[in-house]
């Protein structure tokens, strides 16, 4: 045992006042440093953290801009936006998936193709990218939503705007539709605004092309919002700048009219104003609906709209290339006239013309025959011969400045120009030499000939007027257009051959108008889909060898204010299939009382208007096996 | 003082019931905000506690000392039983618990053998010969006083409370005049063991909380969320606060816990660093007149223990304040006076009354004649 120092209880006492001493310094410098602390945090840190305050208490919302109408040359809508309320999901907070679509599907009703899609497109979107459930939904059905949102975290409901076009599928292949941006878009682009559930971008057509537009500038919502996200109230908001609208120079009245009346058919309508180049209607059908394409594209509405041998994904009016046919017989006659023919020279048709050992036949057998009975008649014979005469490289240019053939700036996403041959294309594209049976066939439209239905009215509208009119989809003040280098008595020969076709002797008499003091010019065209093999002649069997019907035409006669084409795909001639429907058209631009009569006693027999008839052929499609449609369907 | 005031009403300890008040009355005005302007169901019960608790402390005033020293034994061995009924409630219960209700209050004994641990300490160096404190006769009961109760909590698991009964009980050790040595190697031997304790002693969340105050960016949305927000909520206050009624961070949930254990963010967030530093300011006279009342009693057992407990109601300001500030892990301790809850304000009313005796009668020197 060691000795133990002696301790007194003075001495702890002694001990006890220095360490309270030192333990009472201790405290201090620990209140202190809190004390330096708090004030570095307080002062040193105080704007860092009341912006992270802010950032906390404050939830910023991008309100998607409202996109810009289309109107039509009156003012009236073509394009609008609809204030409906939405149910979008963002993928990236969903928790459990398959329960949240579940329970959606319940609340809000949707059909087994929409879960089918809201699916497949949460399986290819990437986590940021919003997937729209649904839109245009009633206050309840929105409002079911919302109060269970706490047990639904991922899914967005909204208030806000959709696209609406109140034509439908009368306008799809015009304006295009709309759509959520593609990822790859977002990736180029890191805009938050692309993604904010509700924000559509065009797709297609105008829509598409217009994009910069019609966008607008975004708003911003800014609200007070608790640490679980629930809103305590609206701060500041800033409105969203809607994009800018677009008067179009489209007659949506007659434009539906002429998308009605192509009926079962699969074809184009296309009128111009032939003294502006104004386009008043550029209709093709079948089309797909835009306003339930913009919702997102479902497996039924693909297959419906990709089984469909008439192509309703195709822009027939600048997309579609036909052989025109003798629709192009008035250009040749121009050409004719240009280099010398006399039109009351008459060839005499025997049925046919004869070519070294082969004969080129006529529909008829017409006698001696002058220009414009030529027209009326649609006389192979008289065109093989005079073509011939003056060689197809002298009709091509009066081709091209009619139009055909020819590329114009149009704000669509894609047009297709077609050909209008001559011997120097033959020897760049074949390496070839042009024959004299290459001239025959191309003078009365076939052969390497190939046009689209928009030229074809281009050139209607130029024949009418004699102006070099430029198409315009924009409506807009520009200058008058200059005269076409024809003189006024060569087309004075052909517009009059054109009215004999309609109110003369022709082959489209069946077609006149029916209003007193206004009369339809016009030129059928009926064009070979294949060679002619043995008695087939293209007018049986089946639908897609049948031959197309094409009509030009314009009226008044007297008086020219519209150039149309009517192209009807497989419609075997262009008096039975095509002109029919242009005397409509053009009836519909003097007396609707009376289109319209026409149109609902057709109607009644084709199962109802364009919207009844999907709507029958959906509910048909409905239960069938489908195949997912592609990302982005029309490109 | 022979003024209109009555002798008994003069006679009360007024100097801590005003630091007191100031506390609890500023506490209460915080809670008041935090629940959007209401007394219910925070600020009105912390005003009515702290009443009926003054008034058992002033009554505990009036006790002798020798009656708390007589005390002492039977209140560690009962709480010593306690926490063993409790753990078996908690077996039978199925789950872990930690407190007895009792309908109008809820006794958590981990919590009450905080001060009862520095008056069973400050007994045992009462009883101890002093030429003794430098043997191992001082330290191995000690040990036994620690072991017990440290055991029982940490089976709980409750390791926050035997960190706090080491804490008071090293705190009268060092006060009772231990040798230095002692300290000194225990410091270094913490320093050392402490990542041993990190690594192999500590559950996954206690890992947790201490990394995450180490680096609270790593995790700004889990349990770094605390730490992160309420250094937001007090450097968004800056000097001044953003008024009374008007903290965004508390108002919109975004601070956790606003109304206990981060009230003073909640504080701070409203009232700036003058509200700070009004907090600091009262807690620096509660420890003045904490520390005052042990260098005035002429007892060893009361210098220990006012001491002692003094520093147990220092160990939570301290552990409070820097874990709100961000310079300690996230621990369950409330702030003494200010947060919200019964237990934490029973436990130091228990403290402030024990001293309240100790400055009331401060005693006689050993072998001094009264």
């Amino acid at each position: 045992m060691k000795v133990e120092k002696q301790v007194t209880s003075g001495q702890l006492d002694f001990t006890f006042t220095r360490r309270a001493a030192f333990v009472g310094g201790v405290q201090a410098a620990i209140g202190l440093t809190v004390a330096a602390r708090m004030s570095y945090i307080a002062v040193a840190d105080n704007e860092k953290y009341k912006l992270l305050a802010e950032s906390n208490r404050v939830n910023l919302t991008i309100i998607p801009p409202r996109r810009g109408w289309f109107v039509d040359r009156y003012g009236k809508p073509i394009a609008t936006n609809r204030a409906d309320f939405r149910v979008d999901i963002i993928p990236d907070r969903l928790v459990n998936k398959e329960q949240t679509v579940k329970t959606l599907a319940e609340l809000l009703a949707l059909s087994t193709d929409d879960v089918d899609r809201i699916h497949r497109e949460l399986k290819l979107a990437q986590g940021f990218q919003p997937v729209q459930v649904a839109d245009g939904l009633d206050y309840e059905r929105f409002a079911a939503v919302s109060v269970r949102l706490p047990d639904l975290p991922g899914v967005s409901p909204r208030q806000g705007y959709s696209r609406f076009y109140p034509s439908g599928a009368a306008v799809g292949h015009l304006i295009g539709y709309v759509g959520t941006v593609s990822a790859e878009e977002y990736q180029k682009n890191k805009n938050p605004l692309l993604i904010t559930p509700g924000f559509k971008v065009g797709k297609d057509g105008l829509e598409k092309t217009l994009e910069d537009r019609l966008q607008g500038e975004p708003g911003a919502k800014r609200t007070e919002v608790t640490a679980r996200g629930k809103i305590v109230r609206d701060l500041a908001t800033r409105p969203d700048i809607p994009g800018k609208p677009v008067q179009l120079t489209i007659d949506i009245d007659l434009h539906n009219y002429a998308a009605r009346r192509l009926g079962l058919e699969s074809g184009s309508v296309v009128i111009f104003d032939c003294l502006t180049g104004d386009i008043l209607t550029m209709a093709s059908m079948p089309c797909y609906d835009p306003n339930s394409f913009s919702d997102g594209i479902g497996r039924i509405e693909w297959k419906m709209l990709n089984s469909d041998d008439h192509i309703p994904m195709l822009n027939k009016a600048l997309q579609g290339l036909y052989p025109p046919g003798s629709t192009v017989k008035p250009a040749a006659a121009l050409a004719m006239l240009h280099h010398g023919v006399d039109p009351e020279e008459t060839v005499v048709c025997g049925g046919g013309y004869r070519l070294g050992n082969r004969v080129f036949k006529c529909l008829g057998r017409h006698g001696p025959i002058n220009m414009a009975d030529a027209l009326m008649k649609s006389c192979n014979t008289y065109f093989y011969a005079m073509g011939r005469r003056i060689g197809y490289d002298a009709i091509a240019p009066f081709s091209k400045a009619l139009g055909l053939g020819q590329e114009f700036p149009l704000p669509f996403p894609s047009q297709r120009y077609g050909t209008i041959p001559d011997s120097a294309w033959k020897m760049r594209k074949y390496d070839q030499k042009w024959s004299e049976s290459d001239t025959l066939n191309a003078t009365i439209g076939q052969g390497y000939v190939s046009v689209s239905p928009f030229q074809l009215a281009i050139m209607a509208a130029r024949i009418a007027s004699g102006l070099n009119i430029q198409p315009e989809i924009i409506l807009k003040k520009r200058p008058a257009p200059g005269r076409l280098n024809f003189p006024e008595e060569h087309l004075a020969v052909v517009r009059e051959g054109m009215n004999r076709v309609v109110n003369g002797d022709g082959t489209a008499v069946r077609s006149r108008l029916e209003i007193p003091g206004i009369a339809m010019a016009g030129k059928t065209g009926t064009a070979q889909v294949r060679r002619i093999a043995g008695s087939q002649r293209g007018q049986s069997g089946a639908w897609k060898y049948r031959d197309h019907g094409l009509f030009v035409c314009f009226a008044p006669v007297d008086n020219p204010r519209y150039g149309a084409s009517v192209v009807i795909e497989h419609g075997m001639g262009g008096a039975r299939a095509a002109a029919p429907i242009a005397k409509d058209v053009l009836t519909f631009l003097y007396d609707r009382e009376k289109a319209m009569a026409s149109l609902e006693a057709l109607e009644a027999g084709w199962g109802g208007n364009i919207e009844q008839r999907m709507a029958s052929k959906y509910a048909a499609f409905q239960g069938q096996p489908a195949a997912p449609p592609p990302l982005d369907p029309t490109t | 003082m022979n003024g209109i005031v009555p002798a008994p009403i003069a006679a009360l300890p007024w100097r801590v019931i005003f630091i007191l008040s100031a506390l609890v009355g500023f506490g209460a005005t915080v809670l008041y905000s935090a629940a959007g302007g209401n007394f219910e169901p925070w600020a009105g019960k912390h005003v009515i506690r702290f009443v009926v608790l003054l008034a058992m402390a002033i009554a505990m005033s009036r006790m002798k000392l020798e009656f708390w020293k007589s005390m002492t034994f039977p209140l560690y061995l009962l709480l010593l039983v306690l926490l063993v009924v409790v753990q078996l409630m908690g077996f039978v219960g199925g789950g872990s618990q930690r407190w007895i209700n009792l309908g109008i209050i809820t006794l958590q004994p981990s919590e009450l053998m905080k001060p009862v641990m520095v008056l069973a300490a400050a007994w045992f160096f009462d009883r101890l010969p002093p030429n003794r404190i430098y043997g191992f006769d001082a330290i191995w009961p000690l040990g036994a006083i620690l072991l017990l109760p440290s055991i029982l909590v940490i089976i709980q698991p409750d390791f926050d409370a035997a960190i706090a009964y080491a804490f008071g009980l090293g705190v009268v050790g060092f006060m009772a005049g231990l040798p230095l040595i002692y300290f000194i190697s225990a410091g270094v031997g913490v320093a050392v063991l402490a990542p041993l304790v990190f690594f192999f002693g500590l559950k996954a969340y206690q890992q947790d909380r201490v990394l995450i105050f180490l680096n609270p960016q790593n995790d700004p949305l889990g349990a770094g969320y605390h730490i992160t927000q309420s250094k937001i909520a007090i450097g968004s206050g800056g000097i001044f606060g953003k008024g009374f009624g008007n903290g965004t961070q508390s108002h919109l949930d975004y601070l956790p816990e606003g109304h206990t254990d981060f009230v003073f963010a909640t504080m701070a967030e409203e009232w700036g660093i003058v509200g700070g530093f009004f907090i600091l300011f009262m807690y620096y006279l509660l420890m003045r007149w904490g520390l005052s009342v042990a260098m005035q009693s002429k007892t060893r057992y009361g210098q220990l223990v006012a001491a002692g407990l003094t520093c147990t109601i220092f160990f939570y300001i301290m552990i409070n304040l820097l874990m709100v500030v961000g310079l300690a892990p996230v621990a369950g301790i409330p702030l003494p006076f200010v947060s919200h809850g019964g237990s934490s304000m029973l436990t130091m009313m228990l403290c402030v009354g024990i001293m309240m005796s100790i400055e009331r009668h401060p005693g006689a020197k050993r072998g001094q004649f009264q």
